[in-house]
């Protein structure tokens, strides 16, 4: 799960971790109050659920509050699209303003689980406000890692190498180790998946400021934090994927093509969506409809199709092992009682109960097209979606 | 010959008296596997599906001999089940449990450091080992004995690439889900210097996805080190960046955890790459014709 930048700094700022002086505004009359507090010269940053905010004319920088006023009201509302976003991008709704920092250098740091040792990975680079992945790349020499044993936490040792690892020198050193030791105390409090300050600036007074900050958190750890839980922005979300989670379909993600596609299992899901790809067509949706046995979650994917404009044919792909075949066979005639269902549906099912659910599927009287594999079934769908194009 | 689990693994199920536990315990009994014992807290001193239920893991082995764990326990307590099992110096834990959270995980891995215990999952269908022993959650009846290993990060996928086999008449040695997590217990790595070691084992199906790294260390251990034929597949190749795909490993966060990364690393690493995920039981035949 992913959290605003002005709820992350505010996480930050509650383990000790130095932000900027400002706060969230969702008018313009608010950003110029924030920006007169401040003392007239700020920085206003869309709050957005993506990177690329500066490139994308998302962050400004206002030497007033009329400035600040403006600013604002040429953001909120709009939708900003920056290299990480889908072409119809991300909606304002809110500004952070924060006092200007006088920047003498940017460092980057952050914590993450690494998953070849397994461990908590703090990770440093001299080369602050650029993307980490770029300078792995053009400069590996520039990063500096540290692997933390969680039976121990992260040691001073640990800080020190780091800090010098990022050209930091005299009282710095100490000041960097106390900030990291709190990001990882944060990091593993919140069962965080991702800690990000990049970059971490070393002001004109050189003091450390952590001027951009990006959490993400562990889904599966939610349960336990519902802090947490309730910060999510769900506007920010994608409306189909809210929506199908809304009908208790919890693995849906929209994609771009036409060919709606009911899979169980999240590695089949997957490579259903190659294999339409392969035979010449596109899915408009990945869903992995889990395990569990009713006929309710099957519907409500027929309820997703329907509500999806884009949808020109549908697939169905089931191997059945938890999930009985004769129960996603009855959720499928039942949709077609409840609803018009105006696009084709070709269904391949196999596994568990297959006999019973081929039964159903047969006695109905519906017009499916019926597949004998898992290559059948997406060459079918594909040509169906083709057809219906015309 | 298989790997991992055959005829003498003693299986013990740890939460066999839930309703996910007991379904499959009986499919595993079903299947010829011997279940020995069940742990459930509280329960103890009970049978269940005619099976003696323990409260703790280490009475169970001390009693039955148990020398396997299938675990269907909740995800907020599946690291304490795999912290007593472990304790109790279980050689194999097969853990099926689906959401436990990373930080959880990264505490089991350090602890297992060290220790004798292996284990498989989490988030995964287990492990099969055709005629043999069934220690997991995959259908029984599409798997045929035979001499493939088969290793996934995926479990219905699993299911179709060993319906594919098994309709070429291609027999399995024991198949492998690793799990579909961002941390696994075993990786591609730990499994495929099993099957290279394995004598039955003629040629391996390795099925990765996107996310992560496991199928370049799995790219870099198979130049290295696997002299035996292997078929790759990599799901998710029209996966979009940043998203989560189900599982909580499978997603894109930096260009190594692209599909067309890890197929290029496997195909250079001499692995022969199926053209799709229909077409693997034919890539694997194709293969097997020419050795």
């Amino acid at each position: 799960m992913k959290v605003h930048e002005y709820q992350a700094k505010a996480l930050l700022a509650q383990y000790g971790i130095p932000v900027p002086k400002g706060n969230v505004a969702y008018t313009p009359g608010e950003a110029k109050k924030i920006t007169a507090e401040i003392g007239g010269r700020a920085v206003i940053k869309a709050q957005v659920y993506t990177g690329g905010r500066g490139k994308a004319g998302g962050i400004q920088i206002v030497n007033s509050p009329d400035g600040a006023e403006k600013a604002t009201r040429q953001l909120i509302g709009t939708r900003l699209v920056t290299h990480q976003t889908r072409s119809e991008g991300a909606p304002v709704s809110k500004v952070l303003v924060e006092e200007a920092s006088d920047v003498e250098r940017e460092l980057y740091l952050s914590i993450l689980v690494d998953e070849t040792s397994r461990l908590p990975v703090m990770m440093v680079s001299e080369a602050g406000g650029m993307e980490i992945e770029e300078v792995a790349q053009s400069a590996p020499e520039k990063i500096s890692k540290s692997i933390i044993d969680p039976a121990i936490g992260f040691q001073p040792f640990q800080g020190r190498k780091l800090a010098y690892g990022m050209k930091l020198n005299g009282g710095q050193i100490g000041e960097a180790t106390r900030l990291m030791t709190s990001l990882y105390r944060l990091f593993m409090d919140k069962d965080c998946s991702l800690v990000e300050i990049n970059p971490l600036v070393v002001t004109a007074g050189g003091k450390l400021l952590a001027v951009d900050a990006k959490l993400n958190f562990d889904d599966n750890a939610l349960y336990r934090h519902k802090d947490i839980e309730e910060l999510q922005d769900k506007e920010q979300e994608e409306p189909l994927e809210i929506q199908a989670r809304d009908w208790g379909i919890n693995n849906y993600v929209k994609m771009d093509g036409d060919i709606g596609c009911m899979v169980n299992g999240a590695g089949l899901a997957m490579a259903v969506n190659d294999l339409i790809q392969y035979c010449g067509g596109k899915a408009a949706n990945f869903l992995d409809i889990g395990t569990l046995n009713n006929t309710e979650r099957v519907v409500n994917s027929f309820k997703m199709f329907v509500a999806d404009p884009r949808i020109k044919a549908v697939l169905v792909n089931i191997f059945g092992g938890m999930a009985r075949v004769d129960v996603i066979a009855k959720g499928i005639v039942e949709a077609y009682q409840q609803m018009h269902i105006p696009f084709p549906v070709v269904i391949r099912l196999a596994g568990t109960n297959l006999e019973e659910g081929q039964r159903i599927l047969a006695g109905s009287g519906i017009g499916f097209t019926v597949a004998k594999d898992f290559y059948d079934s997406a060459r079918k769908v594909v040509a169906a979606a083709k057809g219906a194009k015309k | 010959m298989s790997i991992l689990v055959d005829e003498s693994t003693r299986l013990l199920v740890q939460g066999i008296t839930g309703s996910e536990g007991s379904f499959h315990t009986q499919r595993c009994i079903e299947y010829g596997t011997k279940v020995v014992a069940g742990v459930t807290p509280g329960k103890g001193d009970s049978k269940h599906l005619g099976v003696p239920v323990f409260n703790t893991v280490e009475k169970a082995m001390a009693e039955t001999g148990a020398n396997a764990s299938l675990m269907f326990v909740p995800p907020a307590f599946a690291a304490d089940g795999i912290f007593e099992a472990s304790a109790a110096d279980i050689p194999l834990i097969v853990c099926i449990t689906e959401g436990i959270p990373v930080l959880d995980m990264v505490r089991v891995h350090r602890y297992l450091k060290g220790k004798s215990t292996r284990l498989i999952g989490p988030n995964c269908p287990g492990i099969m080992s055709p005629g043999k022993c069934k220690a997991g959650i995959m259908v029984g009846e599409i798997h045929l004995p035979g001499s493939v290993g088969v290793v996934s990060r995926s479990g219905t996928l699993t299911y179709d690439v060993v319906s594919q086999l098994t309709g070429l008449g291609i027999g399995q040695s024991t198949c492998v889900g690793i799990g579909g997590d961002a941390l696994a217990g075993s990786t591609f790595v730990d499994i495929l210097r099993l099957f290279q070691a394995d004598e039955d084992t003629r040629a391996v199906v390795l099925i990765g996805e996107i996310g992560g790294t496991m199928e370049q260390e799995a790219a870099e251990f198979i130049s290295r080190h696997v002299t035996k034929p292997v078929v790759a597949f990599v799901a998710g190749s029209t996966a979009p960046p940043g998203k989560r795909m189900g599982h909580a490993g499978a997603i894109i966060t930096g260009s190594a955890g692209k599909a067309s990364e890890k197929i290029k690393a496997l195909s250079q690493a001499g692995a022969t790459v199926a053209p799709n995920p229909a077409e693997i039981g034919l890539t694997v035949r194709k293969v097997l014709e020419s050795l």
